[in-house]
C-alpha cells in the first residue's frame, strides 16, 4: 500500500462518508405541523440537486487522484482551454440554478401573500419573552402606539380606537391556536431584535421595533410546540422561551373564554387603583 | 499565437541590456526607485519592504486568531457539557462576538490581504517593491494599533461586546447586552482603524499591480494569485467604506444618544438610563452592513480561489483549465457580490418583495463559482498529481467548499431559507464557505511559499499529519451540524436546556471532542514553522519547479529589491508538461530561443 492509495482511499472516506451520514443521519426535521410542506419539498428538491453535483464533482476528483497520481513518465495533458466544454458547463449550470429557484421563488410568494380571511394574532416580543393580542367579537385588532405603553396599557393601545376595547389581552409565554384555521402572526418588539420562530410550523421572521413585520400559516397538527427567539437579543436570548398549543375547536373556545378584554382590564385597574387610593387616604 | 510578439518583446530586452552601457539606470523606463533601510530598526520592525511586512501581518494576525482558537474551543465545551460552566452566558456572547469578528476580518482578510497580498504581489509582478513602501509600513502599524484597541476591550468595565459579529442594533446598544458601552465603543473605533489601515495598503495592492508590473507581464498573465488578491482589494476598497459609515453612525447612537439606528422603544441603554431615542431604522444597519458583510466573503474566497488554482496547477504539474474564464469568474463573482447582500436579511422583516431580487442575484452567483469548480477539478484530469502538502491541503479545500458553496443553494434561496435561517445550518455553512476553506488555502500556502519568507522547507511528514487531522477533523465538526439546523436547532443559544432540540446532545459532544483534538493539533503546525525556520532543510531557488517569478529570484529567499536585473516576462505562468520542452515547466522569464522545440499554445 503505498502514500498515492491511501490518499485516494481517505478522499474517497469523505465523500462515501458524506452521501453515509446523509442517508443514516437520525437527525432530521422535526414532524411538520403546519400548512409548509412546501418549504420541505424545496428543500428535498434542492438535496437531490446538490446531492447529485458533491457526488459527481466529489467523486470525479477522487477518480482523478488515483488515476492521475503521480508515477514514473507520467506527463500531464497541455491544453489550456476546451470553450465547448466550458460552454457546456456553464449552461448546464444555469439550468440547474432556474430548477432550483422555481420551488424557492414560488414558497416564498405563497409565504408572502397572506390567505383572506386568516385571523390575526399580535405577537409582542420583549426581553425575554412573549406576549399576544388576539381581535376580539369584532375581528379588528386596535391600533397600537409604543408611546402609549404603560403599566396599564402593556400593548400601547390607542385608547381613542373602539376597535381595541373588545381585544383580548394574552399576557403568558402561552399560544393557543385552533386546527386548520389560518393564523396570521403579526409581530412586534418593544425593545431589540426578536423572531418568532417555530421549528414544526418551519416558519419564522424577525421582530423589529418600529414596524410590524408578519407571517401566516395553517396549524395542522394538534399538540404543544416550543418556540425559539431565533435572533440574538441579549443575554437571555437563549431563555426566551413559550409555546403555542395548537387543539381543537372546543378546546380552543374554552382557552378563549378564560381570557380578558382590555377594556376590562382596565377597569380592573381602575377599582385596584381606586382601592390603593382608598387605603392610603385612611392611613 | 503571438510568439512572434514575443520575440520582439526578447529582442527588445536583449537590446536594452547590450546597450545597457550606453544608457543610464535612471534611463530605464520600468526601473523602480527604492528605499532602502539604514539600521536594524527600519530593516526589521519598521520595514518598508514588502516582504518583511507581509511576514509581519501573517505572524499579527495569526496571533489573534489564537485567541479565536481558544474562545471557539470554550464556547464548544461549554454547548456539549453545560455542568461544568465554563463560560457564563454574558462571557459565551462576547466569545461568539469576538471569535466571529476575529476570524473574519482581523485575521482572514488581515492575511490573505496584508499577508500574501504583501508577499506575492511585488514578487510575482515582478516589481521591486510595493509602490508605495511607506504607506505600506503605515498599513501594517495601524492594523497592530487596530488587534490592540480589539484587545483592550477585555481589560475595560463591561468587557467587550456581545453583540454577535453583526453588532446589530437596538441590541448591541442597550443594556441587555454585555460590553454595550466600553467593549461597544472599542469594537468599533478598532474597525474603524483597520478600514484606515487596510485603505493604505489596499491601495499600494491595487496600484502596484496596475502600474509595477515589469516588461511583458501583461494582466492575461499574471498568476490567478494576482488577480484573487487584486480584485478583492478592489471590492474591499468599495465595500469597507459601507463599514465605516455604518460602524460610525454607531457609534454615535452608542456615545451620543443620536437616532440613526434607533427607534422609540422601551428598554435602558447606557448609563442605565431609558432609551428616548425615537425614528431610527435598526434595518438600515443591516442593509449597511451587509452592503459590506457579503463583499467581505468574497474579500476572503477570492484570494483562496487564486492561491488554490496557483498550487494545484503546480502540483499537478498541469497548465490551469480555462485561465481566461477563471479571471471572468473572479470578476463576475466580485461584480455580482455587490448585489445579494439582502440575502442575509430575508427574514429579518424587509420589504418582502426584496426577497425575489435577492434570491435570484445570489443563486446566479452559483455559475461563475460552478466554472472555478469545474475547472479546478478538470485541472487535475489528465494531470500529473503530486501529492505534496500544499497539494493536499488543496483538496482539502475543494471538498470543503463543494460542500460548503452547495449549502448555500439552501441560504441563498429564499423558500429553502425561511426553515433554515438562524439555525445551526447557517453556522455548518458559513464555518465550510469562509471558515475551514480559506484556512485549508491559507495552510497549504504556508507550506508551498515558506521557502520564500525563510529559505528553508516546512517538514513533510508533520505537514501531512498536521492536513489529516485538521481537514477530516474540520469535516467532521462541521458537517453534522447541518443536521442539527435541519432538526431546528438554533444558533447562539448558550444552552438548549431540556428543550426537545437538545436530542443532538450525544452529537454535541462529539463535536466538542473533534474541537478539542483539533485545537491541539495545531501545536504541530507553529512547532513545525518555528522547527523548521530554524534548522529546516534548505530550500533550493525553485523547490516546486513553479514558473510564477516569485521562484525566479536569483537568491533564496529574495533579498531586498527581489531581483538584480528585472526580469522579462514572456508567458504566462501556467507553461507546464509543454509538448517538446525538455523539462515539465517553463518559468515566464524564459525566453522562447530557449525552448524552440515547445509547442506552447497560450501565452
Amino acid at each position: 500500500m503505498n502514500a498515492a492509495f491511501v490518499v485516494f482511499l481517505l478522499f474517497l472516506l469523505v465523500v462515501v462518508g458524506t452521501l453515509l451520514f446523509h442517508i443514516l443521519s437520525p437527525w432530521w426535521f422535526t414532524p411538520l405541523a403546519s400548512n409548509w410542506s412546501s418549504i420541505d419539498n424545496a428543500i428535498l428538491i434542492t438535496f437531490w440537486v446538490v446531492g447529485f453535483v458533491f457526488l459527481a464533482l466529489g467523486g470525479f476528483m477522487v477518480y482523478c487522484l488515483w488515476k492521475y497520481r503521480h508515477q514514473r513518465n507520467r506527463k500531464a495533458e497541455y491544453k489550456p482551454e476546451d470553450k465547448k466544454l466550458e460552454l457546456i458547463l456553464t449552461v448546464v449550470s444555469a439550468i440547474a440554478v432556474v430548477g432550483l429557484l422555481a420551488p424557492g421563488l414560488s414558497v416564498w410568494g405563497d409565504y408572502i401573500k397572506v390567505p383572506k380571511g386568516a385571523v390575526k394574532v399580535e405577537v409582542l416580543g420583549y426581553q425575554w419573552g412573549w406576549n399576544y393580542r388576539l381581535a376580539g367579537e369584532d375581528g379588528v385588532l386596535g391600533t397600537t402606539s409604543i408611546h402609549n405603553i404603560s403599566d396599564e396599557n402593556p400593548y400601547g393601545l390607542d385608547l381613542n380606537d373602539p376597535n381595541g376595547k373588545d381585544d383580548l389581552m394574552v399576557q403568558d409565554a402561552d399560544l393557543h391556536l385552533q386546527i386548520d384555521i389560518p393564523v396570521e402572526f403579526l409581530l412586534r418588539a418593544i425593545d431589540v431584535l426578536h423572531n418568532f420562530y417555530v421549528p414544526e410550523f418551519r416558519a419564522k421572521m424577525d421582530m423589529v421595533p418600529g414596524l410590524v413585520t408578519y407571517y401566516w400559516i395553517i396549524p395542522t397538527k394538534t399538540g404543544e410546540y416550543e418556540i425559539l427567539c431565533a435572533e440574538l437579543c441579549g443575554t437571555g436570548h437563549y431563555a426566551m422561551f413559550g409555546t403555542v398549543i395548537v387543539e381543537e375547536e372546543s378546546d380552543y373556545t374554552n382557552w378563549l373564554a378564560q381570557q380578558i378584554t382590555f377594556e376590562s382590564a382596565l377597569a380592573q385597574n381602575k377599582i385596584k387603583n381606586k382601592t390603593i387610593q382608598l387605603a392610603e387616604n385612611t392611613k | 499565437m503571438s510568439d512572434e510578439h514575443d520575440y520582439k518583446i526578447e529582442a527588445k530586452a536583449y537590446t536594452t541590456s547590450s546597450s545597457g552601457a550606453a544608457a543610464s539606470s535612471d534611463e530605464r523606463p520600468d526601473e523602480q526607485e527604492l528605499y532602502h533601510s539604514k539600521s536594524w530598526w527600519t530593516t526589521y520592525v519598521f520595514s518598508q519592504d514588502a516582504k518583511y511586512i507581509g511576514v509581519q501581518y501573517l505572524c499579527a494576525s495569526t496571533a489573534i486568531a489564537v485567541l479565536a482558537l481558544v474562545l471557539s474551543v470554550l464556547m464548544r465545551v461549554q454547548l456539549a457539557y453545560p455542568d461544568l460552566n465554563v463560560l457564563s452566558p454574558s462571557a459565551y456572547y462576547q466569545a461568539i462576538t469576538m471569535h466571529g469578528m476575529i476570524m473574519v476580518i482581523f485575521f482572514l482578510t488581515a492575511l490573505f490581504l496584508g499577508g500574501f497580498g504583501n508577499l506575492l504581489i511585488p514578487l510575482m509582478c515582478g516589481a521591486r517593491d510595493m509602490v508605495f513602501p511607506f504607506v505600506n509600513m503605515l498599513s501594517f502599524w495601524i492594523f497592530l494599533l487596530s488587534l490592540l484597541v480589539l484587545v483592550a476591550s477585555y481589560f475595560v468595565p463591561g468587557g467587550p461586546t456581545g453583540a454577535g459579529w453583526t453588532l446589530y442594533p437596538p441590541q448591541s446598544i442597550t443594556a441587555g447586552t454585555p460590553g454595550n458601552l466600553w467593549g461597544l465603543v472599542l469594537m468599533l473605533v478598532s474597525i474603524v482603524l483597520f478600514v484606515v489601515g487596510f485603505t493604505m495598503g489596499g491601495l499600494n495592492y491595487v496600484i502596484t499591480v496596475l502600474q509595477a508590473r515589469t516588461r511583458g507581464m501583461t494582466l492575461m498573465r499574471l498568476p490567478l494569485s494576482v488577480w484573487g488578491i487584486f480584485v478583492a482589494t478592489i471590492i474591499a476598497l468599495l465595500a469597507f467604506p459601507a463599514l465605516l459609515v455604518a460602524g460610525l453612525m454607531l457609534l454615535l447612537d452608542t456615545v451620543l444618544g443620536t437616532s440613526f439606528y434607533m427607534p422609540a422603544i422601551i428598554a435602558v441603554s447606557n448609563f442605565g438610563k431609558e432609551v428616548t431615542t425615537d425614528g431610527g431604522s435598526p434595518i438600515l444597519f443591516q442593509h449597511l452592513f451587509w452592503f459590506f458583510g457579503h463583499p467581505e466573503v468574497y474579500i476572503v474566497a477570492l484570494p483562496a480561489f487564486g492561491i488554490v488554482s496557483d498550487l494545484i496547477s503546480v502540483h499537478a504539474r498541469k497548465n490551469i483549465f480555462g485561465y481566461r474564464m477563471m479571471v471572468w469568474a473572479i470578476v463576475a463573482i466580485a461584480a455580482l457580490s455587490f448585489i445579494v447582500w439582502a440575502h442575509h436579511m430575508f427574514v429579518a422583516g424587509m420589504n418582502p418583495w426584496f426577497g425575489f431580487f435577492f434570491a435570484i442575484t445570489t443563486l446566479l452567483i452559483a455559475i461563475p463559482t460552478g466554472i472555478k469548480m469545474y475547472n479546478w477539478v478538470l485541472t487535475l484530469w489528465r494531470g500529473d498529481i503530486h501529492f505534496t502538502v500544499p497539494m493536499l491541503f488543496t483538496l482539502g479545500f475543494f471538498i470543503t467548499f463543494l460542500n460548503g458553496g452547495l449549502t448555500g443553494m439552501f441560504m441563498g434561496n429564499v423558500g429553502t431559507d425561511i426553515a433554515l435561517s438562524d439555525t445551526y445550518f447557517v453556522v455548518a455553512h458559513f464555518h465550510f464557505t469562509i471558515g475551514i476553506a480559506p484556512v485549508l488555502v491559507v495552510f497549504g500556502a504556508l507550506y508551498h511559499w515558506f521557502p520564500l519568507m525563510t529559505g528553508r522547507m516546512l517538514n513533510e511528514g508533520l505537514g501531512k499529519l498536521h492536513f489529516w487531522i485538521t481537514f477530516i477533523g474540520a469535516y467532521a465538526i462541521y458537517f453534522p451540524m447541518h443536521y442539527q439546523g435541519l432538526q431546528g436547532v438554533p444558533r447562539r443559544y448558550y444552552e438548549m436546556y431540556d428543550s426537545i432540540y437538545a436530542s443532538s446532545t450525544g452529537l454535541n459532544e462529539f463535536i466538542t471532542i473533534v474541537t478539542i483534538v483539533v485545537a491541539v493539533s495545531q501545536l504541530i503546525f507553529f512547532y513545525n514553522v518555528i522547527n523548521s525556520a530554524i534548522r529546516g532543510e534548505k530550500s533550493k531557488r525553485n523547490p516546486w519547479k513553479a514558473n510564477s517569478l516569485e521562484w525566479q529570484t536569483p537568491t533564496m529567499p529574495p533579498k531586498h529589491g527581489n531581483w538584480n536585473k528585472l526580469p522579462v516576462v514572456y508567458r504566462w505562468p501556467y507553461d507546464f508538461s509543454v509538448p517538446g520542452a525538455d523539462k515539465d515547466y517553463i518559468p515566464q522569464n524564459v525566453p522562447p530561443s530557449q525552448v524552440r522545440r515547445a509547442k506552447v499554445e497560450k501565452t
